[in-house]
């Protein structure tokens, strides 16, 4: 009768993936995206720097050509993804009332997902013309 | 104390611990620093919106695309493209700082120290160093 009780079976804690059921996951993936961020931004940031002053003719051209394009769509992939884990951690750090938990997380993803394909879908529209 | 202690067994009534919150600790750079990282993200976060504004005006027409330039050549937009360059960098450096620790290493007390000193000098310097590179890419200041 009073032998210590666990909830938790052995085989659960071997997998170790806890009451979210995702483990780690989200914390690794946050450090993968942080590390290809490095290189991406800087690249961004090179990019942005060059096109500064630019006409629109030639902020096209250079944003349209394939490796621009490669770079501006990995880099907002990449950033899209680690934003949407990083505002999703402040959320349930913060925000404590479950109805507003909910609504803040959600639009956390609409947001995110809307800005990635507005922007990959802009990238695209330059690369391939139209 | 006592009551609580009374209480301790009846379950559902017994208040939950609580973690200590921010304004116990006395005020220091690691600390500040953590802080600024999450704001830092958190201005990125919504600053992205600048981005998706400078490539859907790209995409969009030489119209679309003088409107963006004329708000980013302008006084706020200026500040603001100041302000999220700096964030941006700030988070890069603050970010390489977690990926050290991350390897186990940096947490002797001079080392954090250090690192905390690194990120706020480091993002300053190289925020002025590329507005100093953008303006004179542009030609000086217009």
């Amino acid at each position: 009768m009073n032998a210590p009780r666990r909830i938790v079976t052995p085989a659960r804690r071997v997998r170790g993936l806890g009451a979210g059921h995702s483990g780690t996951t989200t914390f690794w993936h946050q450090r993968i995206t942080s590390v290809a961020g490095v290189p991406l931004t800087i690249a961004a940031m090179v990019i942005a720097v060059a096109l500064l002053g630019r006409s629109h003719a030639a902020a096209v051209q250079i944003l349209g050509s394939p490796l621009i394009a490669i770079i501006m769509l990995l880099f907002i992939i990449n950033i899209a993804y680690h934003m949407w884990i990083g505002m999703q951690e402040i959320i349930v750090d913060y925000v404590h009332d479950e109805g507003l938990k909910y609504v803040t997380l959600l639009g956390n993803t609409f947001f995110v997902f809307a800005l990635a394909f507005a922007s990959c879908f802009a990238i695209l529209k330059l690369s391939f013309g139209v | 104390m006592a009551e609580m202690n009374a209480q301790a067994g009846t379950g559902a009534s017994r208040p939950r611990p609580l973690s200590p919150h921010l304004q116990v600790y006395r005020m220091m750079l690691t600390l500040v620093m953590s802080g600024l990282h999450r704001m830092s993200g958190a201005a990125l976060y919504f600053g992205m919106l600048l981005l998706a504004w400078w490539l859907i005006a790209a995409a969009s027409g030489p119209n679309a695309y003088g409107t963006f330039q004329w708000f980013i050549g302008s006084l706020i937009g200026r500040l603001v493209l100041f302000g999220y360059s700096w964030a941006l960098i700030h988070h890069m450096l603050g970010g390489i700082r977690h990926l050290i620790w991350d390897t186990g290493r940096g947490f002797e007390p001079s080392e954090r120290e250090l690192l905390a000193r690194a990120t706020i000098i480091g993002s300053i310097v190289l925020t002025l160093i590329l507005w100093a590179i953008g303006y004179l890419a542009m030609g000086g200041s217009r």
